[in-house]
């Protein structure tokens, strides 16, 4: 007897799964893969390459990394504090850190521009020490590393729980002092964990438009982000030029999702 | 963790191997609740004041707005479709994944987060690309009348869009590891399809199911780019709380725009007190 017999409802679901990704996902994203090339193949090199795509690509992209690489150190502190220490305030710590995933992104980034603006509570002070933040690519920056910080501490939270302190205790009974267990115990430990939470954030990042578009300021070739030269070629009927852009992000962003795979399977062999 | 609990006062006694000197534990602590109160709290500190910079008044007019009005009405429309199309779709594949083996399984599987890792701007952009004016469907389909980009349907497909992967990544990994056991007894003992799900699978997975659905919710409710490319910023009719709140702050209509935002912003710290309740249900 053929275990699958024993349940039932699998062709159903299955069914059921495959109409509505492919009605809701599938078909849709075809259009985009299939639609650039009505411009032909130097057409859309073309459209790709113009200085000012080229520049917004860049500070897509360039910002994205920045924020990871902000959130990094930040969200690995975060994780530590709330998985290690009990102190008041650790449970509100703790909710509080998936803030930026349940914010609307367009509160986000009026919350973040009326924060930073030169006259805002955190900007004047910094305007002061002659930073400006709001309006700026530093402002597109702010904003990605707001909505990027969760990935990071949700990656490392659970794996620095499951460590436990054991091999710490082993290091320290070797003689290793504090500063070296951490060092050489627990941070390889950590490491595939803030990969993939440095690579989701930066993912997040590169595609980001609510939370950014009221801080960037928007000016061309300088804080002008990617997604919005898309909205603005489709608000001039330009489909085909739209869809290259979009395609062209899609692609790049998997090319660095696969840079960050292989930099995690580097650290997991390291390992073992 | 007792190894790292901080000692009781005035009782002295030697520092464990693993554990930090105390004055390190309360600069990393402080360190930490004073970034991430500067870094996330206070951007929401900053929508309410900004709302309330001229009293309550104000405020609360702003949200009576018949064009407020209607774009909160949109937003429940808009959401009251894509969430439960998103739950239907969610649980039936966790069903299929969690509970059989079947060719192509992980492709499926990687299909169903792609849209977390589309731009939202895109998600709104395939749609335009299909059932636009000058989309693969649009001439078609304004032949006969129905128009989908810059109307409802536009805006409920791409919020079902963004919000696709919420209910079955919640879903997945927990029937995975409850396994088929379970069911296999009711099925034993003459349940129907219907009666397993209803007695057995429900019981089992509903705080992590509504879980997945107040998230979401949540992300229905507060999408932008996605509905902004959709939409036609038709105030009072294809306007959702997010798009209204941009143009009144395009308008210099700051309080407004920050009154709507705060409203937004209260959906989210209900959601997260949900999650946060729910999680110790679990």
């Amino acid at each position: 007897m053929r275990r699958r017999a024993a349940l039932p409802g699998f062709g159903l679901a299955l069914g059921v799964t495959w109409l509505w990704l492919g009605l809701i996902v599938l078909v849709p994203l075809s259009a985009l893969v299939l639609r650039p090339w009505e411009l032909g193949l130097a057409g859309v090199w073309a459209s790709v390459t113009e200085p000012r795509v080229l520049a917004a690509l860049r500070l897509s992209f360039g910002a994205a990394l920045v924020a990871a690489l902000v959130d990094l150190p930040l969200g690995l502190l975060v994780a530590w504090v709330v998985v290690r220490y009990r102190f008041p305030g650790r449970r509100v710590l703790d909710a509080a850190i998936d803030l930026p995933f349940a914010l609307p992104t367009a509160v986000a980034g009026l919350a973040l521009t009326a924060l930073y603006a030169p006259n805002g509570w955190l900007g004047a002070p910094l305007a002061a020490m002659g930073v400006t933040v709001a309006f700026t690519p530093v402002g597109v920056a702010v904003a990605l590393a707001f909505v990027g910080l969760p990935f990071v501490v949700r990656m490392v939270e659970p794996v620095l729980r499951d460590l436990g302190p054991e091999a710490e205790e082993a290091a320290a009974v070797l003689g290793a002092t504090r500063w070296q267990a951490w060092r050489r115990v627990v941070l390889p430990a950590l490491g595939p964990a803030l990969v993939s939470g440095v690579a989701l954030a930066f993912a997040r990042a590169v595609g980001e438009y609510g939370s950014v578009i009221f801080i960037a300021g928007n000016r061309p070739m300088e804080s002008e982000i990617a997604p919005l030269l898309i909205v603005a070629r489709l608000e001039q009927y330009d489909y085909a030029g739209a869809a290259a852009l979009g395609l062209a992000m899609l692609l790049l962003s998997f090319a660095c999702l696969l840079v960050f795979a292989a930099m995690q399977r580097r650290l997991r062999r390291g390992m073992a | 963790m007792s190894a790292s609990a901080p000692g009781r006062p005035g009782v002295a006694r030697p520092r464990r191997p693993t554990e930090d000197p105390a004055w390190l534990r309360w600069a990393l602590c402080l360190l930490a609740v004073v970034l991430l109160g500067m870094f996330l709290l206070l951007p929401l500190v900053a929508v309410f004041a900004e709302a309330l910079r001229r009293g309550v008044g104000p405020a609360v007019a702003a949200l009576g707005d018949p064009d407020a009005l209607a774009a909160v009405r949109l937003t429940l429309l808009v959401a009251a479709i894509a969430v439960p199309v998103n739950l239907v779709g969610g649980v039936a594949a966790a069903w299929a994944i969690a509970k059989f083996d079947f060719p192509g399984k992980r492709v499926l599987t990687v299909l169903i987060e792609l849209p977390f890792s589309v731009s939202p701007v895109i998600s709104g952009l395939v749609y335009v690309l299909v059932f636009g004016a000058q989309g693969w469907l649009g001439p078609w389909l304004e032949e006969r009348g129905v128009q989908v980009v810059f109307a409802l349907p536009g805006l409920v497909l791409a919020t079902i869009f963004v919000t696709f992967p919420f209910v079955a990544r919640t879903l997945i990994p927990l029937m995975q590891d409850q396994g088929r056991t379970e069911e296999e007894a009711a099925a034993t003992l003459g349940a129907n399809g219907w009666q397993m799900f209803r007695h057995v699978t429900l019981p089992n997975i509903r705080w992590a199911l509504l879980s997945g659905v107040l998230l979401c919710n949540a992300r229905a409710m507060g999408e932008f780019g996605a509905v902004s490319v959709v939409s036609g910023h038709v105030r009072g009719e294809t306007n959702t709380m997010p798009l209204h709140v941009e143009i009144l702050y395009n308008e210099y209509q700051f309080v407004a725009a920050f009154a709507v935002a705060g409203l937004l912003a209260l959906l989210a710290l209900v959601t997260l007190a949900a999650k946060a309740v729910l999680e110790r249900a679990e």
